[in-house]
């Protein structure tokens, strides 16, 4: 059976502009020991979810069961065996780094001693010792963010809970966490994280939801996700943005669907069923025409494409900008 | 959770217990490490005192007595209603920087967040109360009761802010910001205390200022402190029920406060979650 079982989970919000559905029916399921990446832009209901699996907001209509216990009618349950890491940082300004942590150890019940211990331990693991004696205003978001981190670790949990876990973290701090959670999942800790970071879920989960309007649009491995929207992609990159015309109905000829066109006007792509046989026709046409080339190759579609064909809109104009970075240094 | 299978069977009243305390410490930290509150409220009360008694104090006459014995009551029932906004303010505080939604996410007792706010705001506010004390006595101020009536009053006193705290808990948690709460207390409270006898006898008012004083609660907290404290002049108590039995009806309303107000708080705050 799965820890994390979420069935027709809905919340409508009040909003200036009339009632939101910041859920409408989202079914979840996350087996004992896995991470589950729930993937969505922003607004498509991630943390709602991660609010009302942690007991901090009820559900309008729906079940959810984590470690087999229903979070509506037994919350403090739930909350023994959990770790959450919300959105934003959930520290108290004017305690310390070490207080903070000790005053949670204490709340979950540790006895004093216990709970300092554990404090020490955080504070070395996510590399806390300058945020250790000083109050933890004044230091900087990345600083608040793995206190808090930490705070979802005080005790082990069974269940781990991180919402947007890395945003606004720099990268060295992003993969150290990547590091822990990946540790943790070793030692049999099941987590649910979300993410607007297509590379993110890719590198941490193992099945991943893909969230858009408060439901699940898609499910699986980041390969079935993948596989869902086909093969290949062919790239070329041009010299000249004046042929993105002519090459364009090239690729056109031998992919399946219309080509994109990236926004500098060199950039093209389009899907393709059979990688390599595609891209020699297209490489071979692309000659006869006399259109210059940068770079080309073909390339496993990201979830960046994964989001365009599921949603029909990009998923975030932070993750797309990633995309666009790596997109020729993916080409094989 | 190896820890906590080793400690002592924790009881819901141990728990309740355990965690009220670790909140009220966390709250008295932060107002150890942010004195402009506790400045404000050891500052605004001498001013008060000073103000009344040595500016105002000479022009207004009180039959019967002098007007700094009659004035201190009043202005210990004034601080202490105003000190009790702040449980109300620092609740939306909370919500607002989102330390609520880790408390929340925590196996502890549903009430310790607000047993731990409300405690620490009564320490604020014992503190108001000494600090005004010592300041009364410079300026003249004389308590001609017992001992133990003089304790009462002072219990009096701190019983009914600890309860108009959890008053102000409950806006504090219904409010978005903490700025809100601020002002919407000094719209309601600012007549509440002045339009009272707390610093003038209520029958120099006018008549519709006069029967809001007399039915005015903060008027019976009053007049119970100066009962107690010995402080009353010769100036006819107003004929009412709530007037002629001060202590009773301040004891009344505190019950009241505390059997409405916090049962709702309680409700309230397993259902907020910060943004
Ligand atoms: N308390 C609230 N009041 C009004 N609207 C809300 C509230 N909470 C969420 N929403 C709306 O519900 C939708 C989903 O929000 P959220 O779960 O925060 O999305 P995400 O975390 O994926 O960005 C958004 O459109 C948001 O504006
Ligand atoms: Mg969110």
């Amino acid at each position: 059976m799965s820890i994390i079982e979420a069935t027709g989970l809905t919340k409508t919000c009040k909003s200036k502009s009339g009632p939101v559905h910041a859920l409408a029916g989202l079914d979840l399921a996350v087996p004992r020991g896995t991470v589950k990446a729930l993937l969505g832009p922003n607004g498509a209901g991630k943390t709602t979810v991660v609010k009302m699996l942690t007991t901090l907001i009820r559900p309008d209509a729906g079940r959810a069961i984590v470690d087999g216990i229903n979070v509506v009618e037994d919350p403090k349950t739930v909350r023994r065996v959990i770790g959450v890491s919300g959105q934003y940082a959930a520290v108290d300004e004017n305690l310390t780094g070490f207080e903070n942590l000790e005053m949670v150890g204490r709340l979950y019940h540790l006895g004093g001693t216990a709970a300092r211990r554990r404090a020490h331990e955080l504070i070395d693991l996510f590399d806390l010792t300058e945020a250790g004696n000083r109050p933890v205003k004044g230091f900087s978001d990345g600083m608040r963010r793995r206190i808090d981190l930490a705070g979802a670790l005080v005790i082990n949990p069974k269940i781990l809970f991180l919402d947007e876990p890395t945003t606004g973290l720099d990268p060295r701090s992003r993969l150290a966490l990547w590091g822990v959670i990946k540790q943790l999942v070793t030692d049999g800790t099941t987590v649910l994280l979300t993410t607007q970071y297509l590379e993110e879920a890719d590198q941490l989960s193992d099945d991943i939801a893909v969230i858009d309007d408060g439901r699940v649009i898609a499910e699986g491995t980041s390969d079935q996700l993948k596989a869902q929207i086909g093969g290949h992609r062919v790239v070329v990159a041009l010299i000249d943005a004046g042929d993105a015309a002519a090459a364009r109905e090239v690729l056109g000829r031998h992919g399946d669907g219309e080509p994109t066109v990236s926004g500098d006007g060199r950039g093209i792509e389009v899907a393709v069923g059979d990688g390599p046989r595609a891209l020699q026709r297209v490489l071979a046409d692309l000659g006869a025409a006399g259109i210059g080339l940068h770079d080309a190759g073909m390339r496993r579609p990201t979830l960046d494409d994964v989001f365009l064909k599921l949603t029909g809109h990009v998923a975030d104009k932070t993750a797309d900008a990633d995309a666009t970075d790596t997109k020729l240094e993916k080409v094989t | 959770m190896s820890a906590a299978a080793t400690l002592p069977t924790w009881t819901p009243l141990t728990m309740w217990y355990s965690d009220g305390w670790t909140v009220t410490k966390r709250n008295l930290t932060k107002l150890k490490r942010s004195p402009d509150m506790l400045v404000f409220a050891v500052i605004q009360p001498i001013m008060f005192v000073l103000l009344f008694s040595q500016v105002y104090g000479g022009a207004i006459q009180v039959q019967g007595t002098d007007y700094t014995q009659f004035l201190m009551a009043g202005i210990f029932a004034q601080t202490v209603v105003f000190g009790s906004t702040f449980s109300g303010s620092a609740m939306a505080q909370d919500l607002k920087e989102g330390i609520i939604d880790r408390f929340r996410s925590l196996p502890m007792s549903g009430s310790a967040v607000l047993i731990g706010r409300t405690n620490s705001d009564l320490v604020l506010n014992t503190i108001s109360m000494v600090i005004m004390m010592l300041t009364g006595l410079v300026v003249g101020w004389r308590v001609n009761s017992s001992f133990p009536e003089f304790m009462a009053g002072v219990g009096l006193l701190l019983l009914f802010s600890y309860s108009f705290s959890w008053v102000m808990a409950l806006l504090g948690m219904m409010v978005k910001t903490p700025e809100v709460i601020n002002n919407a207390s000094f719209l309601i409270l600012f007549p509440l205390t002045f339009i009272s006898n707390a610093f003038v006898p209520s029958d120099t008012l006018p008549d519709p200022l006069r029967l809001f004083a007399e039915w005015n609660p903060v008027s019976s907290l009053v007049q119970a402190a100066r009962e107690l404290f010995g402080n009353v002049g010769t100036a006819p108590v107003p004929d009412i029920w709530t007037m002629q039995h001060p202590i009773l009806t301040v004891l009344i309303g505190v019950s009241v406060m505390l059997v409405v107000f916090v049962p709702l708080c309680i409700r309230k705050f397993a259902s907020i979650s910060s943004r």
